[in-house]
C-alpha cells in the first residue's frame, strides 16, 4: 500500500491520518460522560491505526516514475478484501438476528444484542460495508479502464476507502451502545453523516478529474450508472440527515422534518437508496463485468440508454409506495403507484439487455460459476423489479405492507441481485488484480454459486409463505364478524419459517465465507511471469492499446 | 435520439447536470407541496407535545430500535381499525423528529396502545415478554429498571427539539430535569409543576412502581403509556378537513379505542 506512494505522498498521508485522529480526540473530550465520547476513541484508535501503517512504511524505498504509466490498482485490491470480509461479518449477524425471531432469548441478556440493535448491524454491514467497498473498489478498477486513465492522484483513493470504512465502523459500532437516529437505513448520526458527505465528496472529485482525463471520446455506460449512483446518493443523503444535534457533545440529534413530512422525505431517501445505492452503482458493475467476462458486446446501446434515464428520472417518484394508506395525502401515494409500475420499463430493459448479450455465450455459462453469477443475479434483478412494481400496486400494499413479504422482496433483490453481482465480478476482477492466471479453485466458486442460490431461494420461499399468510391472517373475520385471530396467532403461524428463514441464510454464509478462502488463497499464489503475462491479456482495451504516458 | 445522445456522452460535467437535472424532479414534485399545502396536516387544537419524560422514553425507544418490529401507523384499512383503533392522523405525528410510522410489524402496531395495559403489565412485559405472552419474540429489557435515566441535560433535549419546530416554552426547557423527575415521583413538590406546564391529564405516577428511583424504565413506560393521547382528534371525525375524507374502506363509525378494549376477547389481552 505504502510502497506505491511517493515520499511526498507519504507525509500527506500521516498529516491526514494525525488530523482525524486529533478530530477523534478532541470529540472522546468533548463527548466525556455521553456515547459520543467513545465514538472519539473508535475514530482516534482508527486513525492511529492508519498513520501506524503508513509510519511502518515511510522509509520504504520510493516508487519509479513508471508506476504513472500503469493503472492504480492498489485501493482496488484492499476495497475488495474489505468488502468480503463485511460481507462475512454482516451475513453472520443477519443468521444471528434471523435466529433471535425463532429463539428469542439468543440475546444472552446483553443490552447490545438484542433484535433492535442488531439488526442494523446486519443492514449496515451489508449495504453499506459489503455493497459500498464493492461499488468503491469496482468503480475505481471500471472507470481507468473505460477511459484510459489514471486515476488523478495517489493518495485521494485511499481517503475515500478508507473514510468511508471508517464512516461503516463508526455506524455499527454506534448500534451496539444504542447510538442511531432510527431511520432506517440512514440511523448513523449527525457526526457520522457529516463525515460521509466529505469522502464522498472526494469521490465525485475523484470521479469527474478522471473522466476529464480520459482518452476515449465517449463515457462508458457503466460510468453513467456510478456517476448517478455517486450524485444522487449525495443528495439523498444530505437531505433525509438534516438534523439539529442536541449539542456538539451530544450523539443524539433531533431530525428537522416531523411526521409525515419526514416519513416522505425518508422513504423518498430509503426507496432511492435502494435505486441508486443497490441498483445503478451495482448495473454499472454488470454493464462492464458481464460482457467483459462473457466476451460479447452489450446487446443494445439504445437500451441501455433508455434504462438508464428511465431508471435515474422515474425512481425518484416511487417512495411514496411505502406510505398506501397512511396519513401522506392521497395523491402523492397515487404519483408513487403510478411511477412505481412504469418503472418495469427501464428496470427490464436493462435486465433484457444484460440477458440478451448472453446470446452465443450460452456454453460459458454452463461452464462458468463466475459468469453465471452474473446472470442469475441479472435474472433476479428482473425478478425484483417485476415483484417491486407489483407490490407498489394499493391493493397488493394493503396485504403485503408490514408483513414479511416486504423482507422477502429486499432480499431477492440482497441476496440474488446485489450479492452474486458483486461475487461475480469480484472473481473475475481478483485473477487480473494480482495477475493470477485463474482463481485458485474453481470448484469452490462453483460449490459458492450453488450454496447462494439455495440459500436465496429457501430464503425468498419462506418469506413469501410467512409474508402472505401473516397478511392474510391479520384481516381474516370469522361468520359472526369479528376479526379470527390475534396478533399473536399470526406470530405462532410464523416459527417455522423463522427457522427455514434463518437456514436459507446460513447456507449464503458458509457460500460466503468459502468464496472469501477462496480468494485469499489466490492471493497467496505465488503469480509467475507465465501467470503474470496471462493475467495481462486479461486486461480489458489495454492489452492492444499502447501503454500511458507517465503523469497522465 | 442517439445522436444528441452521443453529443451529451462526451461532456462529463453536461452529464453530471443532466443526471441531477432529471433525478431532481420526482422528489421535488412529491416533497416540497407537503410543507406548504394546509391540507398536509389537520388542525388539533388539543394536540400537546411530549413531557421530558416521556420524550426521554422515546429516545430509549429509538436506541433500542424497537421501530424495527413495531409500526406507529394504523392504515384506513377495515381490519387494522378494528384491531388498533381509530386510523393515524398526519398531526398525531406532528411533533415526532423523526416519526416511527415503521415498515414492519414482527409485534403488533403501536399507534394507541397508550392506557390500553397497566404500568404493572407493561412493566412486566418489558422484563421478560414471555413472562405475560408466552408466545412472544420479543427481547428482554429487564435492565432498563437497573439503569438510571440520565436527566440533567434534558433541557438541551427540548432546546434542541424546540428549534425544529416543537413549541416548547422557555420555562418548559428550564425546568426539564425537574419536571422528568416529578412526573414519576406523585407525592413530590416537583410533580405539581408537571402538571401546570403539560396539562392536567397529564400521567403523573410512578411507572415502575418504585417512586424512589428514576430509572430507563419509568420513561419508556410513560411514553408507551402517552401514544395515542396526545391528542382526540381520530376519534372525532369534524376535525377532518373535507379534502381528506375517510377512505370507503374504513367503516362509517370509528370505533374508539375504549370500544375495542371493551370487547373483552382474548386477542386484546393477549397483545391485540
Amino acid at each position: 500500500m505504502v510502497a506505491g506512494l511517493s515520499r511526498g505522498d507519504r507525509q500527506v498521508a500521516l498529516a491526514i491520518s494525525i488530523l482525524v485522529a486529533l478530530c477523534g480526540l478532541a470529540l472522546a473530550a468533548i463527548g466525556r460522560g455521553d456515547p459520543i465520547g467513545t465514538h472519539g476513541f473508535v475514530i482516534l484508535l482508527y486513525a492511529l491505526g492508519v498513520s501506524f501503517f503508513v509510519i511502518a512504511g515511510y522509509y520504504g524505498p520510493e516508487p519509479d516514475s513508471s508506476r504513472l504509466s500503469r493503472y492504480y490498482d492498489d485501493p482496488t485490491k484492499v476495497g475488495i478484501v474489505l468488502a468480503m470480509a463485511w460481507a462475512v461479518f454482516g451475513l453472520a449477524f443477519g443468521v444471528w438476528v434471523a435466529a433471535l425471531l425463532a429463539w428469542p432469548d439468543l440475546t444472552f441478556n446483553a443490552a447490545w444484542a438484542s433484535f433492535g440493535r442488531i439488526r442494523p448491524v446486519h443492514t449496515t454491514s451489508v449495504i453499506f460495508g459489503f455493497g459500498g467497498n464493492a461499488l468503491i473498489a469496482t468503480s475505481f478498477h471500471v472507470l481507468q479502464r473505460t477511459t484510459r486513465a489514471r486515476l488523478p492522484d495517489q493518495i485521494s483513493p485511499w481517503f475515500v476507502l478508507l473514510g468511508y470504512n471508517l464512516f461503516c465502523v463508526i455506524a455499527v459500532s454506534g448500534y451496539f451502545i444504542g447510538i442511531t437516529q432510527s431511520k432506517e437505513y440512514a440511523e448513523p448520526e449527525w457526526y457520522a453523516d457529516i463525515w460521509l458527505v466529505i469522502v464522498w465528496v472526494v469521490y465525485f472529485l475523484i470521479y469527474i478529474r478522471t473522466l476529464q482525463r480520459r482518452k476515449e471520446p465517449h463515457i462508458y455506460v457503466a460510468n453513467w450508472y456510478y456517476m448517478a449512483f455517486i450524485l444522487v446518493v449525495a443528495v439523498l443523503h444530505i437531505v433525509n440527515n438534516l438534523a439539529v444535534p442536541v449539542s456538539l457533545g451530544h450523539a443524539k440529534s433531533y431530525s428537522l422534518f416531523s411526521g409525515v413530512q419526514d416519513a416522505m422525505t425518508q422513504w423518498w431517501y430509503g426507496h432511492n437508496a435502494v435505486a441508486f445505492f443497490l441498483t445503478a452503482g451495482f448495473l454499472g458493475m454488470m454493464y462492464y463485468y458481464l460482457p467483459k467476462r462473457a466476451g460479447r458486446p452489450i446487446f443494445s446501446y439504445r437500451l441501455s440508454i433508455i434504462s438508464f434515464w428511465g431508471i435515474t428520472f422515474m425512481y425518484m417518484w416511487a417512495g411514496s409506495h411505502h406510505l398506501h394508506y397512511t396519513a401522506l395525502p392521497q395523491w402523492v401515494q397515487t404519483l408513487g403507484m403510478t411511477f412505481s409500475i412504469v418503472l418495469l420499463v427501464p428496470s427490464w430493459a436493462s435486465a433484457g439487455n444484460a440477458l440478451a448479450t448472453l446470446n452465443g455465450a450460452w456454453h460459458k455459462v454452463r461452464d462458468d460459476a463466475t459468469l453465471r453469477f452474473m446472470m442469475v443475479a441479472a435474472v433476479f434483478y428482473g425478478l425484483s423489479t417485476f415483484e417491486g412494481s407489483f407490490m407498489a400496486i394499493r391493493a397488493v400494499n394493503s396485504l403485503s405492507h408490514y408483513t414479511d413479504w416486504t423482507i422477502g422482496h429486499v432480499h431477492a433483490g440482497a441476496l440474488g441481485w446485489v450479492a452474486m453481482i458483486s461475487f461475480g465480478s469480484i472473481y473475475a476482477l481478483v485473477p487480473w488484480m494480482w495477475k493470477r492466471e485463474r482463481m485458485y479453485s474453481p470448484r469452490l466458486i462453483e460449490w459458492h454459486f450453488w450454496l447462494a442460490l439455495a440459500g436465496t431461494v429457501v430464503y425468498v420461499f419462506a418469506m413469501w409463505n410467512s409474508g402472505i399468510i401473516q397478511g392474510l391472517m391479520w384481516r381474516t373475520y370469522n361468520e359472526s364478524g369479528t376479526l379470527a385471530y390475534s396478533f399473536v396467532d399470526s406470530l405462532v403461524a410464523m416459527h417455522p419459517y423463522y427457522i427455514a428463514r434463518a437456514f436459507g441464510g446460513l447456507l449464503f454464509l458458509i457460500g460466503a465465507i468459502l468464496g472469501s478462502y477462496n480468494i485469499w488463497m489466490t492471493i497467496r499464489q505465488p503469480g509467475t511471469a507465465l501467470a503474470a503475462k496471462a493475467g495481462e491479456a486479461d486486461e480489458p482495451h489495454l492489452a492492444t492499446q499502447p501503454a500511458l504516458q507517465a503523469g497522465e | 435520439m442517439p445522436s444528441f445522445h452521443r453529443k451529451l456522452e462526451r461532456s462529463a460535467i453536461g452529464f453530471v447536470l443532466a443526471i441531477v437535472g432529471v433525478s431532481a424532479i420526482g422528489g421535488f414534485v412529491e416533497i416540497a407541496p407537503l410543507f406548504t399545502i394546509h391540507e398536509t396536516v389537520e388542525k388539533a387544537p388539543d394536540m400537546r407535545v411530549y413531557t421530558p419524560l416521556e420524550l426521554a422514553g422515546r429516545n430509549i425507544y429509538l436506541r433500542e430500535g424497537c421501530y424495527a418490529c413495531h409500526s406507529q401507523m394504523i392504515r384506513t384499512l377495515r381490519d387494522e381499525v378494528e384491531r388498533y383503533g381509530p386510523y393515524s392522523l398526519a398531526v398525531e405525528s406532528q411533533y415526532d423528529h423523526p416519526m416511527l410510522w415503521g415498515s414492519k410489524r414482527t409485534g403488533p402496531d403501536l399507534a394507541r396502545i397508550g392506557g390500553k395495559y397497566s404500568d404493572m403489565w407493561q412493566t412486566a412485559h418489558l422484563r421478560n415478554p414471555r413472562d405475560v405472552v408466552p408466545e412472544s419474540v420479543m427481547p428482554r429489557y429487564g435492565w432498563l429498571e437497573e439503569t438510571t435515566l440520565r436527566t440533567d441535560d434534558l433541557g438541551d433535549h427540548l432546546l434542541a427539539m424546540s428549534r425544529v419546530g416543537v413549541p416548547y416554552t422557555q420555562a418548559m426547557i428550564d425546568n426539564a430535569p425537574a419536571d422528568a423527575y416529578g412526573q414519576a415521583a406523585p407525592d413530590t413538590a416537583f410533580a405539581t409543576g408537571v402538571g401546570e406546564r403539560y396539562g392536567a391529564a397529564t400521567n403523573i405516577r410512578a411507572f415502575d412502581g418504585d417512586p424512589s428511583r428514576l430509572t430507563e424504565m419509568d420513561a419508556l413506560v410513560a411514553y408507551l403509556q402517552i401514544l395515542g393521547k396526545l391528542t382526540d382528534a381520530a376519534s372525532t371525525e369534524a376535525t377532518l378537513p373535507p379534502t381528506e375524507a375517510p377512505n370507503t374502506e374504513a367503516p362509517k363509525e370509528v370505533p374508539k379505542a375504549e370500544a375495542t378494549k371493551a370487547d373483552g376477547s382474548p386477542a386484546v389481552a393477549r397483545g391485540g
